[in-house]
């Protein structure tokens, strides 16, 4: 017998009869890879304008990148911006995640909904509306105004991420500790926390890929010094195509290929 | 009651603890009101005054008035309705390989969704804008190996933007839509099969059905987050589509003009509540209706 | 030093909305002594229990360890061990780990809590698997772990929450007695909760019965069982069959029949109480020591170790009785359709007041 004609599960279908399911879901994991992927030998090309495969290989969209003080300058306000949003946004919404599940407020759900707009609000009404305000407060253009706006887009995402892993904990586990004499505090700190770490690890990853990735806020709120990096790639792209923008989308992704890959080793050393 | 043993006490504790949990959901509220609800309803105040300053409707009326806001809208429509649509078509047959792969296989497939997922949104824009447009990666490939001798316009206008979002947006269709499948137990679809159900009568009659809440989720999620786009419209477009967050953007950049600009978001706003708000409810019946079924 | 205290509850109340958890609810719990919380699901023995723990605030009330009120006390300060139904165990710590938890917060020396871990594994049978991972113990070792959790620390009350209800019976029966021997050994004051009757006719010193938030009857098990306090009790503890009986002349009727009664009667309405293994079938009337009610047998159905026979009486009522499968009983008994006589010995009948409160059901 050979493959074709071998059946996939308990009913009868074979994967002969199944090889159309095949090789669309081959094409489409094509569409999802290789055009993004595709950029990396691109990026390497010594022409204006990319050429794959590359008919000369140069490293001089690398050169512009790492030798151009605005670009240096917006990749450093995004990775300052990324990280402080981090800093602020999980343990807001660790301790915000804790009090929701701890406490059997009928208001908890209300709560929950509100903290979650951010994300069902347009981002392009958040962006003006901030806009707007921060230009009375005179914090358009500052780091703080943006770690802040940042950190209340990513809020919902970890919010939601840490709440998933507090549902799945056994809160019981929390009251032992508290009845064999752990103030409630540390039996958080020592018992609950390290078990939904991953959790929250998840929720902090999130929190630096909303703040970094984020382009319409920044686009009005920032300029001059603080412009961060995908507000600079965005108003490049529209201008004209910079090459450039190769070889700094390709820097992008290697790191979130490196993040991804740390996150399934932390995902498998959680599980036990 | 109120002499009632120790009751004046126990009341207190429980209000403080209360409180105590209250409070520390009270720095992400705090955060919340003050980013988004305060400057949000500021910009909804604002809509609600004309140019001279009076209160009036005009910032909505004119929406309803002029053509070019009609056409924004039907744009936006439009676009978030297409990309919706092929992402089903494309995710279905996707999620429903990965469901049926043994996990380990599956983890693999998982990762083609997951690496564009996370990769950031402008950097994949940009991929698409490298192999769509006039000198780009598809346009050379095809006049060498001698498909076509002129440049087809594959960027800057709404294929290009569509081929974008599809791709942008398939992660969130496909996750959702995985998970429900997987959910499913495969008794079932053994049941009906051996109840006398044909493959595909049993995945018509059994599978599809208990992978629709996946399927709804998904596309509630794409039909949202397309409505309110930007960044994709704005460089795969070329000007050609415009959608409405893009009119709202320009308002202000070039105009500076808040109220309608307000008005624009809040119409925005109002139109994606409705959709979550809509979904909520079907969600729900979905799940009635399962509970009945079983 | 004192190995147990005493717990006074007085009038705690918790409600939920309008439904009361505990309604009033007054109980004594001696030093040392081991009562069980019995009731069905939803009765509020659970409640009563984090009460105890300090986990659920009541509304009012009072709970005294000792001396020391403690009512408004967290659960970190009141020196309890508890064991829960899923033991909740700490799977990021070793079995070690998880046991000398409560020295390591009290700041016990290093070398001490080692010893004293030691110890407590030995005390539950588990000796040299400290290093374990909690995942890699079954579900009777997770059982021994939490428990050896909850005394390490020679708490003097220690609390447990249908800690066997996860366990196979097999072991269930064999970790009734072994929890029961444990608690001889320690002699610390421990609150039981289950909804199993057995288990708490097996291994309670008293057993308190709680229905719909109230306290109904708290008893040794042999008293409970024998004299139950309500018709509530007699129904949910064991078999039994309830008939109201009449009273002429300062004497108690059944169909006509004055019945020989054990104990006192009680005062109001109230029924005779028929348990199934306490009926006989009697050849003929003249043992005087008996209470006889003529019946039809309907059915004998074999059980195994025992037989039940379902009969019913002059008076209509449907009654069942059991007898053990030994060679003799077994000969005697009556085929489907035969006139038997059913005997009660006067000092197993007893009366049921019919209380109006806690109707079953």
């Amino acid at each position: 017998m050979n493959w074709l004609s071998r059946p996939v599960s308990d009913i009868q279908i074979t994967h002969g009869s199944r090889l159309w399911l095949y090789i669309v879901s081959g094409l489409i994991m094509m569409f999802l890879v290789v055009p993004t992927l595709i950029v990396i030998p691109m990026s390497f090309s010594d022409s204006q304008y990319l050429e794959f495969p590359p008919r000369v290989w140069s490293v001089r969209w690398y050169d512009n990148y790492f030798g151009s003080p605005e670009w240096m300058t917006a990749t450093w306000v995004s990775v300052r911006a990324a990280l402080l949003t981090v800093v602020v946004t999980t343990p807001v919404a660790t301790l915000a995640a804790y009090g929701l599940s701890v406490s059997n407020l009928k208001a908890s759900r209300w709560i929950f909904i509100l903290l979650i707009t951010p994300m069902m609000v347009p981002v392009i009404l958040i962006a003006i509306g901030i806009f707007f305000a921060y230009a009375k407060l005179n914090l358009n253009n500052s780091m703080f105004g943006l770690v802040l706006a940042h950190s209340v887009l990513a809020l919902p995402m970890c919010l939601i991420v840490i709440s998933a892993g507090l549902k799945s904990y056994d809160m019981n586990q929390e009251l032992v500790a508290r009845s064999l004499g752990a103030s409630r505090v540390k039996a958080f700190l020592v018992i609950t926390l390290p078990q939904i770490r991953f959790s929250v690890i998840s929720g902090a990853l999130l929190a630096f890929v909303v703040s970094f990735d984020e382009v319409i806020v920044a686009l009005f709120i920032t300029g001059g010094e603080i412009s961060t990096i995908t507000r600079s790639m965005f108003l490049a792209l529209r201008d004209q195509i910079d090459p450039t923008i190769a070889s700094i989308s390709t820097v992008l992704i290697m790191v979130t290929t490196l993040a991804l890959v740390l996150t399934q080793v932390f995902g498998q050393s959680d599980s036990p | 009651m109120a002499d009632a043993l120790n009751a004046r006490e126990l009341r207190q504790d429980e209000w403080r603890e209360k409180l105590a949990m209250f409070g520390l959901s009270l720095p992400a509220l705090v955060l919340v009101f003050a980013i988004i609800v305060v400057p949000v309803g500021w910009l909804f105040w604002l809509s609600l005054f004309n140019d001279e300053g009076v209160l009036s409707l005009s910032n909505y009326t004119r929406m309803f008035d002029s053509k070019s806001y009609t056409r924004i809208f039907i744009t936006t429509f439009k676009v978030s309705i297409l990309t919706t649509v092929f992402c089903v078509l494309i995710s279905y047959p996707f999620s429903y390989f990965l469901s049926q792969l043994p996990k380990r296989w599956a983890a693999i497939g998982l990762f083609t969704v997951l690496l564009p997922f996370w990769t950031s949104l402008l950097v994949r824009t940009y991929a698409w804008l490298v192999v769509l447009q006039r000198k780009g990666l598809v346009n050379e490939w095809g006049i060498e190996l001698g498909l076509w001798d002129q440049p087809l316009k594959l960027a800057h206008n709404l294929n290009g933007t569509l081929v974008g979002m599809v791709h942008i947006m398939l992660p969130f269709m496909v996750l959702p839509l995985y998970a429900s499948m997987r959910a499913i137990n495969a008794d079932y679809v053994k049941a009906a099969s051996n109840l006398g159900a044909n493959p595909t009568r049993a995945f018509w009659l059994v599978f599809f059905p208990l992978s629709l809440p996946g399927l709804l989720a998904g596309m509630v999620v794409v039909f949202v987050l397309c409505l309110g786009f930007f960044v994709t419209p704005a460089v795969l477009g070329g000007g050609k589509v415009i959608m409405v967050s893009m009119k709202i953007e320009t308002l202000i950049d070039l105009f500076f003009n808040f109220g309608t600009a307000s008005a624009l978001g809040v119409v925005l706003m109002i139109l994606t509540l409705a959709v979550l708000f809509l979904a909520h409810r079907l969600l729900r019946l979905d799940k009635i209706l399962g509970e009945r079924g079983a | 030093m004192i190995k147990a205290l005493p717990i006074h509850i007085q009038q705690v109340v918790k409600t939920y909305g309008r439904i009361h958890a505990l309604d009033h609810v007054d109980l004594e719990i001696k030093s040392g002594e081991f009562l069980t919380l019995l009731g069905p699901s939803g009765s509020g023995k659970t409640t009563l229990l984090m009460v105890l723990a300090g986990f659920t605030r009541p509304d009012s009330g009072s709970v005294r360890f000792g001396d020391r009120e403690v009512i408004r006390t967290p659960p970190h300060k009141r020196d309890v061990g508890m064991v829960f139904q899923n033991y909740a165990l700490f799977p990021h710590m070793t079995v070690a780990g998880n046991i000398g938890f409560p020295l390591r917060l009290r700041g016990v020396q290093k070398d001490d809590i080692h010893q004293r871990v030691e110890h407590a594994l030995s005390t539950v049978q588990l000796d040299g698997l400290g290093d374990r991972r909690i995942d890699q113990l079954s579900g009777g070792q997770k059982q021994r772990v939490a428990l050896a959790r909850a005394i390490v620390f020679e708490p003097r009350i220690l609390l447990m929450d249908e800690p066997l209800s996860a366990l196979d019976k097999k072991l269930r029966d064999h970790m009734q007695i072994e929890l029961r021997r444990l608690h001889e050994k320690l002699g610390i004051t421990t609150v039981y909760v289950t909804h199993d009757q057995r288990e708490a006719l097996t291994m309670s010193d008293r057993v308190a019965v709680i229905n719909h938030g109230r306290l109904i009857q708290c008893d040794s098990p042999r008293t409970i069982y024998d004299y139950p306090a309500s018709p509530f009790v007699a129904n949910f503890i064991g078999e039994s069959t309830l008939i109201p009986v009449k009273r002429s002349n300062g004497n108690v009727v059944l169909d006509g029949q004055v019945l020989k009664v054990s104990g006192a009667v009680p005062d109001g309405r109230c029924s005779l109480m028929l348990r199934p293994e306490r009926l006989t079938i009697l050849p003929d009337r003249r043992n005087p020591d008996y209470n006889v009610f003529p019946g039809v047998v309907e059915e004998v159905v074999f059980q195994g170790e025992s037989f039940v026979a379902y009969a019913v009486l002059e008076s209509g009522t449907h009654v069942s009785m059991r007898g053990i499968s030994q060679r003799e009983t077994v000969a005697s008994l009556p085929s489907r359709g035969k006139a038997v006589l059913l005997g009660l010995h006067w000092e197993e009948t007893v009366l049921i007041p019919e209380a109006n409160e806690d109707a079953p059901g």
